[in-house]
């Protein structure tokens, strides 16, 4: 590897650090935010969307998925849309039941 | 071996396999082999028994049901007080015997037999691919099937014997029957976690070799319709199957650890309040194994509606009517059998709102059937076509999926459902899908690559015994399962419905579905002869025998290399099925060969 | 005859064929947590009370911590071996593997604790899913560890050989660790901390 190369790569590095650095700061973050005693929804709401920045950042980072070929994106959305059908099945299995609407 | 890169892929690459000029000891040539070709043989003879087991299942309930209570004669002695006494089959029996025909038929027999036989044997040899993508890893899912079948066929053996909550193992009975390490459904649940193992290895091995194997000029539009077939269903497993598997995890949890994930409080067993906390829920179970099961349904029918495109396009001796329609068909049915599973579940009180959207989905799904299926009969219009063994069983195929799939009809509408559901008529229906529908496919595809495979062919005669007398037999067994099924009788008799009044009617036709089962079982034996027979002393053919245009039969020997599969790896100039094209000499045009100007 | 791509990319694609497997791999693995998400959902919705406070928030956080460490030295691991630096990726995939340990320890701890109390599975429907997706992602953390040994102890030798295959098996094991942090991302705030 010529040593051009080596310095663009080591970039990389650095953004591993501050990756590394982020997703610990994220980790105290919504620990703290948890103590707060936030209503239900609001800390669901807060928690799963500061999860989903530190997943992403793994993913993209750390799995390099950012500068990922195209096939791998197309094997992902095949499996975020299956993935939001499994999802929504607890939606099937309460909302609207026959049988609740009976009962006295 | 000229550049870099592959000198030192030679020196230290373990495949010793891959490696013509080696000769590998017979435990690691036969037995623990890496070859594709060597794990489809292993995989088609295992699945081949398990069918045959799976189906002597069924001739024994088949007893019980036309002659309920009475002993069965000179064998009935042999299965021992605790299942037969005297003779005379015990419920208990009977309900093992049901649980495990279903399982062992599916995901046993037919989806090894499809996609781990056909799909490792043929698939790399249409690709012209030197092996699978990953070896070791085919040997291991090969070997993974093994197991769980092996933990399947054991567990008829210990106290509580199998599991017998049906193949759908339906909480909260199959929590409750037997709890605990002994009872049979544990055992089917640590024998699926294997089998769910194996399939996940396997689809992923697929794909990646469909992807990345490609030899030159092979176009995903150049693919042969069994490819794509299998590679759709490679997806299906992939991605459908991971759910059951948690799903088991987690009855393996309640049968073991004693939570409650699929029991709900102040369940009643026996006349007793359960002693588990409760608080599960028994529909979750049927949410997440609908949620493989019917995407598996697919599973079950994709490769055998590729391997009958092959042989049809073969044997008309013209190309696939609509080879790009067939190719979207299948990946869209692909796609929606994900949204369609709650139409197993209308009777479980869902709401009208959502019975509403899986009806209409599973109505959606029929079009990319349809479709795929006019494709294959237009096909044959004005074809000069040949009728051998393979080519038979093709055509059967089409009118008895045909009928498979218009009684779902019904089935997949939440209103006729509600009364059909859980009836014969149900069990008519998918049978006349998956056993005349596929496994007369999956005949087809051996007859048809039995000369790949060993260089001779199968007996002709021998052959068309087995087909009509089959044929006929397939029909006698499941249609009066439907015309039984609509005068309501239901699937889950021990006694096959002598308690109704409404089943009195139709109770004589389970005598004639009894014998028309074990007469198929006469004609298998002419397969069965047949297969053996030919092995040996079949007439030995061209290694382009049905003068084929995919390159398993354009590029490669009869029987193919031991190892690697060509020669020379093959370039393809045109899509696979170049039949009659005008100006040639010949009237097949192989993918592998330039068409003369 | 040998396989192709397994070193190189292939043109059309732009991958080596172990890359596409292993992602083909955790897409299956995200519809298996799917599912038990899913269940986890299902359950909570369906039940009259959840409880709170009863898992260890400081040490799961530890957890948490040590898990994330362990993915940057195993992204560092592969790094070191595409600047050719053989003992940094020695020293990396060492402490990838010994943070996996760390991990494994601290869960021990954890359950034993549970255990001493008599919080089994069986005693609510909240214990039954935290065993369940803590166990099963403990085991998939024992799965990552034992490659990782076998890349650390015997698959190394393969560097002298072929260098290119060897840092795309570093790769390859890295994007499977990386997963299982991933998942772990997802599981702590939904048991520990909601």
């Amino acid at each position: 590897m010529d040593t051009a190369h080596t310095q663009e790569f080591k970039k990389h590095i650095r953004t591993y650090i501050l990756v590394f650095v982020a997703l610990l700061a994220l980790t105290i973050i919504t620990v703290t935010i948890s103590t707060l005693h936030l209503s239900v929804p609001a800390a669901i709401t807060v928690a799963l969307i500061i999860a989903t920045i530190k997943s992403s950042l793994v993913a993209s980072y750390f799995m390099h998925l950012i500068s990922e070929k195209k096939l791998i994106f197309l094997a992902l959305l095949i499996t975020v849309v299956f993935f939001v059908a499994l999802m929504w099945l607890p939606i099937f299995a309460h909302s609207d039941p026959i049988i609740y609407k009976n009962v006295p | 071996m000229s550049t870099n890169h592959s000198s030192h892929t030679l020196e230290a690459v373990p495949h010793v396999d891959l490696h013509p000029h080696e000769e590998l000891p017979f435990w690691r040539k036969y037995i623990f082999s890496t070859d594709h070709k060597v794990i489809g043989i292993q995989y088609g003879i295992t699945s081949l028994i398990f069918l045959f087991f799976g189906f002597s299942l069924m001739m024994l309930m088949r007893w019980q049901l036309a002659y309920p209570g009475e002993a069965l004669p000179i064998l009935g002695k042999l299965f021992g007080d605790e299942r037969m006494p005297d003779g005379i089959m015990l419920p208990e029996f009977y309900n093992q015997l049901g649980a495990m025909h279903g399982t062992i038929m599916v995901f046993l027999g037919v989806v090894p037999l499809a996609v781990g036989a056909f799909g490792n044997y043929v698939v790399p040899l249409q690709i012209g691919a030197p092996d699978m993508a990953f070896p070791k890893l085919n040997m291991a899912s090969y070997w993974a099937y093994f197991t769980g079948g092996i933990v399947m066929l054991a567990s008829f053996f210990i106290p509580g014997g199998s599991a017998q909550s049906g193949w759908t193992s339906y909480p909260p009975l199959s929590d409750v029957t037997v709890p605990g390490l002994w009872g049979g459904q544990t055992w089917w649940l640590i024998g699926m976690v294997f089998l769910i193992s194996s399939s996940l290895l396997g689809s992923m091995n697929f794909i990646v070799t469909i992807i990345q194997l490609r030899t030159k000029g092979l176009t995903f539009m150049r693919l042969p319709f069994f490819v794509w077939a299998q590679f759709v269903t490679s997806f299906l497993l992939l991605l459908a199957f991971p759910p059951l598997e948690a799903a088991g995890v987690l009855q393996l949890m309640d049968r073991v650890a004693g939570t409650s994930f699929f029991l709900p409080s102040g369940l009643m067993v026996s006349g007793q309040i359960l002693p588990n906390t409760g608080g599960g829920n028994p529909l979750l179970w049927q949410h997440l194994f609908w949620f493989l099961a019917h995407p598996e349904v697919y599973v079950l029918i994709l490769p055998a509606l590729g391997i009958v495109a092959e042989i049809i396009a073969n044997n008309t001796r013209k190309p696939l009517w609509g080879y790009k329609s067939l190719v979207f068909a299948v990946i869209f049915l692909g796609f929606m059998s994900f949204i369609v599973w709650a139409h197993h579940m209308f009777l479980t009180g869902m709401g009208t709102a959502i019975s509403a959207f899986f009806q209409t989905t599973t109505m959606i799904i029929s079009i990319p059937s349809v479709i795929i299926l006019s494709a294959l009969f237009i096909s044959l219009h004005g074809g000069s076509i040949r009728f051998n063994t393979p080519m038979l069983f093709a055509l059967a195929f089409l009118p008895m999926f045909g009928i498979g799939g218009l009684t779902g009809l019904p089935l997949g509408l939440a209103a006729s459902d509600i009364p059909l559901h859980d009836t014969y008529y149900v069990i008519g229906h998918f049978h006349y899908v998956v056993a005349p529908g596929t496994i007369f496919g999956l005949f087809a595809g051996i007859y048809y690559w039995f000369p790949k495979i060993t260089g001779r062919r199968m007996n002709e005669k021998l052959g068309k015994i087995h087909f009509w007398g089959s044929f006929v037999c397939m029909n006698l067994i499941f249609f009066p399962m439907l015309i039984q099924g609509l005068a309501g009788v239901s699937r889950r008799l021990y006694d096959g419905g002598q308690q109704y009044a409404h089943a009195q009617s139709v109770l004589y036709l389970n005598e004639v579905m009894s014998i028309a089962a074990w007469v198929m079982a006469i004609f298998q034996l002419f397969f069965i002869v047949n297969f053996f027979w030919s092995r040996r002393k079949g007439e030995k053919v061209s290694a382009n025998v049905w003068e084929a245009t995919t390159l398993e039969w354009a590029a490669t020997t009869s029987p193919p290399l031991a190892h690697g599969n060509f020669s020379k790896i093959p370039e393809v100039h045109h899509g696979p099925y170049e039949y009659s094209v005008p100006g040639q000499v010949k009237d097949y045009l192989p993918q592998n060969e330039l068409a003369k100007a | 005859m040998e396989i192709p791509y397994t070193i190189t990319a292939r043109p059309d694609t732009g991958l080596f064929n172990a890359k596409l497997g292993v992602w083909l791999f955790l897409t299956s693995e995200v519809m298996l947590f799917g599912a038990l998400f899913t269940t986890y959902i299902l359950l909570r919705v369906g039940a009259p009370t959840w409880p709170h406070g009863e898992l260890d928030v400081p040490l799961a956080t530890l957890n948490t911590a040590v898990l994330i460490t362990s993915s940057i030295t195993m992204v560092m691991a592969w790094a070191s071996l595409v600047l050719k630096e053989w003992k940094k990726h020695k020293l990396y995939l060492a402490a990838t593997i010994l943070l996996g340990v760390a991990f494994l320890v601290i869960k021990a701890f954890e359950y034993g604790h549970h255990f001493a109390e008599g919080e089994l599975p069986n005693k609510s429907t909240f214990l039954a899913i935290y065993f369940t997706l803590t166990g099963l992602h403990g085991l998939h953390v024992i799965g990552g560890m034992i490659v990782n040994s076998y890349l650390f102890f015997m698959g190394g030798k393969m560097w002298k050989t072929q260098p290119e295959r060897f840092t795309n098996r570093i790769e390859v094991a890295g994007l499977y660790w990386h997963f299982v942090d991933l998942v772990w991302i997802f599981l702590f705030p939904v048991l520990y901390l909601l």
